[in-house]
């Protein structure tokens, strides 16, 4: 590869001077051919205006060749400098400075005003309940919103491989909650789960018999709740993402699954999952990160979208938490500490889903 | 029977009933939410506070989308949320399919570093870099302007990863190869070679960006305000936050921000459903 652009670049100058003599030559027809030839070599050739076009067509084309050879060799920085550009300034730089504003005292008020506290703030955050409250939720709420979704996109995916009659349409059905953003699902969502007899699912437990549940006071019960929007919204989506994955498995393999016997389960659960590994722990990272991110549905579930996460912060993320901080409290840097304390969790994991994707490439 | 068998053994058969009655289920449960929006949307706040709930049309949609629209600043924050998403989205097409281009077929020095560099942050939350950027708003006194949200989303690191990985395969090399002894300068030859060969990841990248966008709610919410210049998602958490205390109004306006990507998808279901699938086998 590195040998094709300084090839390219070689080979455009000599054709531009192989070029050049032809043409001379194609000139001086018209008169004394050896005269010419030897006007277009020395140059000192009088009355013909040839010599000096045929100068200046040289300067040209060397001159086209010399910007060609820069054209190959600079494009690539041309071609990655906007992204770049804005990646530094919008996504790098904000991402270290978050990291030294993190060792400072920043006033939301006047967030360009510093001042040095070294790790305080990260000392602050481990002593405080809340912080611990929302690492806890976090994890929770992730479980009960990952787990259960992935499981259900699984087998929905399954259902999708078969032959069936409409399958895009239930495939655009399942997929338009994706499409609907977290505030608007979230607004839908309180109101279902409104805490007296005239909310939806209130409304509906009653049928069968079951009390009205304060879906927004309860511990638990506000955690299921705020897990069911982010269920709700991504089910569909990664169904689609493990069909295309179930679509790429070679026949033969459910062939010769078939003929040894294996029933409709067996062939699930020996040949689909093993070759969607890869694609189940891909989901399952991004899933993670999502769920570490969480954020729009938990505060706007709460009473007045107060960051809160409920009246006891049931049900506080430590993305609200971090927001909390920052824009409620004013303590731009303690948010920051807590920013940076997400991402290690984050780093964290990927070395984990390393490690693990290690393991089963090194058992399978 | 011999279709059956000629079709493979296992996998293409035909759901069975119990198939489609789980897949219908599905389709139920991720529609009811949006079509009761939009029934809420057309009653009046007593109605919605009486048992049972509605399951039908009233009579009240157009007057609550009229004060959605206005009392709410939801007309603002469509046109708004338009200006934004569709430069984000042009934007991160296609920067990332020029940076992307580079990092697939072309070399330079620190590529590989570079390209470690993006990998390595595309899955950084937006968390880790909002303190600075509204101090960097602050200082530029960009609060509550557009280019407040348009400019930090203006590139993704996971777009140039997916142009990257997608022309790696999608564009031989021996036809860049071919322009560049033609004597074809950079830009003729990414606009005749490297665009029509992108074109399909193009789109699929820019509908994702796109959905993306629309959607975005962390960063919005702190940069702009629902009186100034609220995005769709700014708006609908001032109608979180109970500016408007009247429910069928705030169902009103979650319909109103939805119903851009759901005519979207109803009209280009299809595409979008095989942009995911493609992106998915892709990434």
């Amino acid at each position: 590869m590195t040998d094709i652009p300084s090839d390219a670049s070689a080979a455009a100058p000599s054709t531009g001077e192989e070029g050049a003599a032809p043409r001379a030559r194609a000139g001086t027809l018209a008169g004394d051919g050896r005269e010419a030839v030897a006007g277009a070599r020395s140059g000192s050739l009088p009355g013909a205006a040839d010599p000096a076009a045929d100068r200046a067509a040289e300067r040209r084309r060397a001159r086209r060749s010399r910007r060609y050879r820069r054209d190959v060799k600079w494009s690539p920085y041309a071609l990655i400098a906007p992204f770049f550009l804005f990646f530094i300034a919008f996504g790098l730089f904000p991402l270290l400075y978050t990291g030294w504003a993190s060792l400072h005292r920043v006033e939301l008020g006047s967030p360009t005003d510093m001042e040095w506290v070294g790790l305080r703030n990260f000392s602050r955050l481990m002593e405080d309940d809340f912080f611990w409250n929302a690492l806890r939720n976090t994890f929770t709420i992730g479980l009960i919103s990952t787990v259960p979704q992935l499981l259900m996109a699984l087998g929905l995916a399954h259902l999708l491989h078969y032959r069936l009659r409409g399958s895009m349409f239930f495939r655009v059905a399942i997929l338009t909650p994706y499409a609907t953003s977290v505030a608007a699902a979230t607004l839908v969502f309180v109101l279902m789960f409104s805490r007296t007899d005239h909310g939806m699912i209130n409304w509906a437990l009653g049928l069968v018999g079951i009390d009205a549940v304060d879906w927004q006071n309860g511990d638990w019960t506000a955690q299921f709740a705020v897990s069911s929007i982010v269920i709700w919204r991504w089910t569909g989506y990664n169904a689609l993402i493990y069909l295309a994955a179930m679509q790429a498995i070679p026949n033969d393999l459910y062939e010769s699954a078939a003929l040894d016997g294996a029933s409709r389960w067996q062939q699930f659960r020996h040949v689909t999952i093993p070759s969607l590994r890869p694609t189940i722990l891909f989901t399952c990272v991004v899933s993670t990160i999502g769920a570490t991110q969480l954020f729009g549905e938990p505060l706007l579930f709460n009473q007045g979208a107060s960051p809160t996460g409920g009246s006891d912060h049931q049900f506080q993320t430590l993305g609200l938490y971090l927001y909390e901080q920052g824009w409620f409290n004013q303590h731009l840097g303690r948010s920051s500490a807590i920013a940076w304390t997400m991402f290690l969790i984050l780093v964290l994991i990927g070395l984990l889903n390393w490690a693990i994707s290690r393991w089963i490439r090194r058992s399978s | 029977m011999t279709r059956l068998k000629k079709r493979g053994a296992g996998r293409q058969l035909h759901g069975g009933k119990v198939a489609y009655a789980v897949l219908i289920l599905f389709t139920i449960g991720s529609l009811f939410p949006l079509v009761w929006t939009a029934i809420a949307a057309s009653r009046n706040n007593t109605r919605l506070a009486e048992t049972p709930p509605p399951f039908w049309f009233g009579g009240n949609l157009f007057k609550n989308l009229e004060i959605a629209w206005t009392d709410a600043n939801m007309g603002t924050a469509l046109v708004n949320t338009l200006v934004v998403a569709g430069s984000v989205t042009v934007g991160t097409v296609l920067f990332s399919t020029l940076a992307g281009f580079a990092f697939a077929k072309l070399r330079f020095r620190f590529r590989g570093l570079l390209l470690l560099l993006v990998i390595g942050t595309m899955m950084v939350p937006p968390q880790l870099s909002v303190v600075p950027l509204f101090m960097m708003v602050a200082e530029f006194g960009w609060t509550d302007q557009l280019q407040s949200v348009i400019l930090p989303t203006l590139v993704s690191a996971f777009g140039v990863f997916f142009m990257r990985q997608y022309l790696i395969e999608a564009l031989p090399t021996e036809v860049i190869e071919a322009a560049r002894v033609d004597g074809a300068s950079s830009v003729r030859l990414i606009w005749h070679v490297v665009f029509p060969a992108a074109r399909p990841a193009m789109a699929v990248l820019g509908m994702l960006t796109f959905v993306m966008a629309w959607n975005d709610f962390f960063w919005p919410i702190i940069a702009l305000t629902q009186g100034g210049e609220p995005t769709v998602q700014v708006a609908l958490a001032g109608l979180g936050r109970g500016q408007i205390p009247d429910q069928s109004v705030i169902m009103a306006g979650a319909l109103l921000g939805t119903l851009p990507l759901l005519i979207a998808f109803v009209l280009f279901g299809k595409q979008i459903v095989g942009g995911i699938m493609q992106g998915a086998v892709k990434g």
